[in-house]
C-alpha cells in the first residue's frame, strides 16, 4: 500500500498504514494544513506543560499571598496585603534574608573568580586535558543531598576533617555551626565546591571561541599573559560572564538543600537560625506547623522580587567592572 | 521546572557550529603551552574536587567507632554497612533507587522527545511568530520556578497526586533549555536539502521529524539526555515536598537516613550517599567527554 507520494519511489515507509490510497486532492490539502499548522502542534506541548506547571504556579503565588490561608485551622480568607505587613516586622524573615544574602555572596564571588582562573589554565595545550576537565567537574554530578551530608561531616565541630587539619597546624577548632559566619562559610563552600568546575567549563567553552590571532598580535605588541587575559579574554567572554552571574543569582537566592543537610535535615538552620535561608523559612512556614500557605506565598513573592533586583544589580556591577569589547 | 542549583546554566545563545574537539588535532597554533605550574594548579583543583567523594566512600567502609579517625584510610565494613543501610525499612533505600530510576528515565525520554520536536520546528519550519515564541522559551529559563512550589503543591493536592510518582514526573516533562539546545543543533546538523528531499518523497512533517531529523539529532539528544537524567536524579526540594516517606526517591531516602534516630549511624548514611552517587559516577566515567562537551557547547557567546 503505497503512499501519497505518487510517482516518486518511497524511500521511507509509507505514511499512515491504515489509509486507503488517498485521492490526490485531499492529500494536497492535508499537506497544506500540515505545513502551515503542524509547527504549532510541535511546540504546543512545551508551552502547555510549562504554562500549567511552571509559569502558572509562580504567578498564582501572588494571588495566594493575599489570603490568610492555613491548612490546619482551615481558614482561607482574603486579607489583602496583610501578609506583607506582617512580614515586614518578622525578624526571622529578615534574619533569613540576611543569611541568604551572606551565603550568596560567599558562594558566588569566589566561585566565579576561581572558575575564570581555572578556565584560563585549561585553555592551553596540555596532556590529559579530558582527565583534568573531568576532575574539576566531577563534583557537579553528585547530588546536593549527598554533598550536604558529606560536608556536614567535613565541617563537623569536634572531629571534623577541617578542624583536625586546623589542629595539626596548631589552630583552635572553629565552631562551624554555632558561629554564624563560619556556618555561612561552610554552606557557601559546598556550593563553591559543586559549581566552580562547571562554570570553569562554561568559561572555557567561551574562551575557545576567541580567535587566536588576537593573542598573537597582542604578543607581538609585547603584552604579558596577564595583560592579555584582562584585555582580550575577559572582555570577549563578557556575555558569558554576565550570563553566569544572572543564573548564579537566580539559583543562589533559592538555596535550600545545602543548608538543610548541613543542619542535619532540619529547616530551622541552626539553634538560632544562624544559617536558615529564605527558602528554608518559606518551607518551615508552609509545609510544617500550621501550613500557612498565604504567608509562605508572600515570602516567595518577595524572594522573587529580591532575585530580580539583585540580578539587575549584579548585572550592572559586572558590566561596569568588566570592560566589553567595543568593535 | 527546575530548582535551585539545577537551573540549566549553559544557556547563552550559541552559533550553531558543532565544534568537534578531538584530542591531538587541535587546529593550528594554540598559543600557550601549559607550564608545570599550570598542571600543578589543575591537579590540585582536581584533587580538591575528587577528595570529598573518595572520602565519603572511605567513611562508608569503616566501623562507626572509626568515623572520625585520621588519616583517611578505608576500613573493611563496606558491605556490612550497605546491608544495614538497605535493611532500614523507614528509608526504603532500594525502593528509592527504583523510583529515582523510573522518574529520571521517564523525564529524560520526555524531555528529549518534546525538545527535539519543538527544536526541529523552531530550526527548520516556517511559521508565524516563531522568533517571538523562541524568545519566550529562552525567557522561561530565567523563571525561578521553585518559587511557585506552594501553588504547585496545592495543585497536586487537588489532583490527588501527592505521594505519587507522577507528581515528580509531570511538572518536569518539558524544559526550555532542551528546546533551545535542540534548536541550535538542528540548525546546523540537518540540512534543508535533506528535508526537502524527504518532502518530495511524500513525507509528512511528522515523518520528516521521525525519519530524518530525529536520527540526525542523536548526538545532541544523548548529551541532553545525560544532563537531564543527572539533574532529575539529584532533584531534592520538590520530591521532598510532595512525596511521602513511603514513596521516596533516592534523595529522599538519604534525607531520612540523615535525620532523626538514624543520624548517629554515620557509616550507614555514607554507604547510602555512596550508593546514591555511584550510578551517576559510572555514567560520568563512561560519557564524561560527551558531558563536558555538552556543558561547553552551551557557553559560546551570544
Amino acid at each position: 500500500m503505497s503512499s501519497t507520494a505518487g510517482a516518486a519511489p518511497p524511500r521511507h515507509r509509507a505514511t499512515p498504514p491504515s489509509s486507503t490510497p488517498a485521492p490526490r486532492r485531499s492529500s494536497y490539502r492535508l499537506g497544506r494544513w500540515d505545513l502551515k499548522y503542524s509547527p504549532y502542534l510541535y511546540i504546543a506541548p512545551f508551552f502547555a506543560l510549562f504554562g500549567v506547571f511552571g509559569l502558572f504556579p509562580v504567578l498564582y503565588t501572588v494571588y495566594v499571598s493575599l489570603f490568610d490561608y492555613e491548612l490546619l485551622s482551615g481558614t482561607k480568607e482574603f486579607t489583602g496585603l496583610e501578609n506583607y505587613r506582617v512580614l515586614m516586622e518578622d525578624a526571622q524573615f529578615w534574619n533569613a534574608a540576611y543569611n541568604t544574602l551572606g551565603i550568596f555572596v560567599l558562594s558566588t564571588v569566589p566561585q566565579l573568580i576561581v572558575a575564570l582562573i581555572l578556565a584560563n589554565l585549561l585553555n592551553r595545550q596540555m596532556r590529559g586535558r579530558t582527565l583534568l576537565r573531568m576532575g574539576i567537574v566531577v563534583p557537579n554530578i553528585t547530588s546536593v543531598a549527598a554533598v550536604g551530608i558529606i560536608f556536614a561531616l567535613i565541617f563537623a565541630d569536634r572531629y571534623g576533617l577541617i578542624n583536625w587539619l586546623l589542629g595539626t597546624v596548631g589552630f583552635d577548632p572553629i565552631a562551624w555551626r554555632d558561629n554564624r559566619y563560619a556556618s555561612w562559610f561552610a554552606v557557601a563552600f559546598m556550593v563553591d565546591w559543586r559549581w566552580t568546575g562547571y562554570n570553569a567549563l562554561i568559561y572555557l567553552g567561551a574562551m575557545q571561541a576567541i580567535p587566536k590571532d588576537l593573542y598573537e598580535s597582542a604578543s607581538l605588541d609585547g603584552a604579558s599573559a596577564w595583560r592579555q587575559f584582562w584585555t582580550i579574554t575577559v572582555p570577549l567572554i563578557r556575555p558569558t560572564i554576565l550570563f553566569t552571574v544572572i543564573i548564579s543569582t537566580i539559583g543562589g537566592f533559592q538555596i535550600f538543600t545545602e543548608p538543610l543537610m548541613y543542619g542535619f535535615g532540619l529547616v530551622r538552620g541552626g539553634a538560632d537560625h544562624q544559617f536558615q535561608t529564605l527558602a528554608m523559612y518559606i518551607y518551615e512556614k508552609t509545609f510544617t506547623g500550621n501550613a500557612e500557605y498565604g504567608y509562605g506565598s508572600a515570602m516567595s513573592w518577595l524572594l522573587f522580587m529580591m532575585i530580580i533586583i539583585f540580578a539587575l544589580i549584579n548585572f550592572a556591577l559586572v558590566r561596569r567592572s568588566v570592560k566589553g569589547d567595543r568593535k | 521546572m527546575t530548582t535551585t542549583q539545577t537551573l540549566p546554566r549553559s544557556v547563552t545563545p550559541l552559533p550553531p557550529t558543532p565544534r568537534r574537539r578531538r584530542r591531538g588535532r587541535a587546529p593550528a597554533a594554540q598559543l600557550w603551552q601549559a607550564s608545570p605550574l599550570t598542571y600543578l594548579a589543575l591537579i590540585l583543583g582536581s584533587v580538591l574536587s575528587i577528595f570529598p567523594i573518595i572520602w565519603s566512600f572511605i567513611i562508608a567502609s569503616r566501623d562507626n567507632s572509626a568515623v572520625y579517625e585520621m588519616p583517611p584510610t578505608p576500613g573493611d565494613q563496606l558491605f556490612t554497612n550497605i546491608d544495614r543501610m538497605l535493611a532500614n525499612e523507614d528509608a526504603a533505600f532500594v525502593y528509592g533507587l527504583v523510583n529515582s530510576a523510573v522518574v529520571s528515565s521517564v523525564v529524560t525520554i520526555s524531555v528529549i522527545f518534546f525538545s527535539s520536536l519543538a527544536g526541529f520546528a523552531f530550526a527548520k519550519l516556517k511559521f508565524r511568530g516563531s522568533n517571538a515564541l523562541l524568545l519566550v522559551i529562552i525567557l522561561t529559563m530565567m523563571v525561578p520556578t521553585q518559587l511557585g512550589v506552594i501553588p504547585l503543591y496545592l495543585m497536586m493536592v487537588e489532583l490527588g497526586w501527592t505521594g505519587t510518582l507522577q507528581a515528580v514526573i509531570v511538572p518536569f516533562l518539558v524544559q526550555g533549555f532542551g528546546v533551545f539546545m535542540m534548536r541550535q543543533y538542528a540548525m546546523s546538523a540537518v540540512s534543508d536539502e535533506l528535508i526537502e528531499a524527504a518532502r518530495l518523497d511524500g513525507c509528512s512533517t511528522w515523518r520528516v521529524y521521525w525519519n530524518v531529523v530525529l536520527p540526525a539529532l542523536r548526538p545532541a539528544a544523548a548529551v541532553l539526555g545525560l544532563l537531564t537524567f543527572m539533574q532529575t536524579w539529584n532533584e531534592f526540594l520538590w520530591p521532598f515536598i510532595v512525596l511521602t516517606p513511603d514513596t521516596p526517591t533516592v534523595q529522599y531516602s538519604l534525607k531520612i537516613l540523615s535525620s532523626g534516630p538514624y543520624q548517629t549511624d554515620y557509616v550507614a548514611l555514607f554507604a547510602g550517599t555512596a550508593l546514591a552517587t555511584l550510578p551517576l559516577l559510572i555514567v560520568f566515567l563512561i560519557f564524561g567527554r560527551q558531558i563536558i562537551g555538552g556543558i561547553m557547547e552551551g557557553a559560546v557567546k551570544s
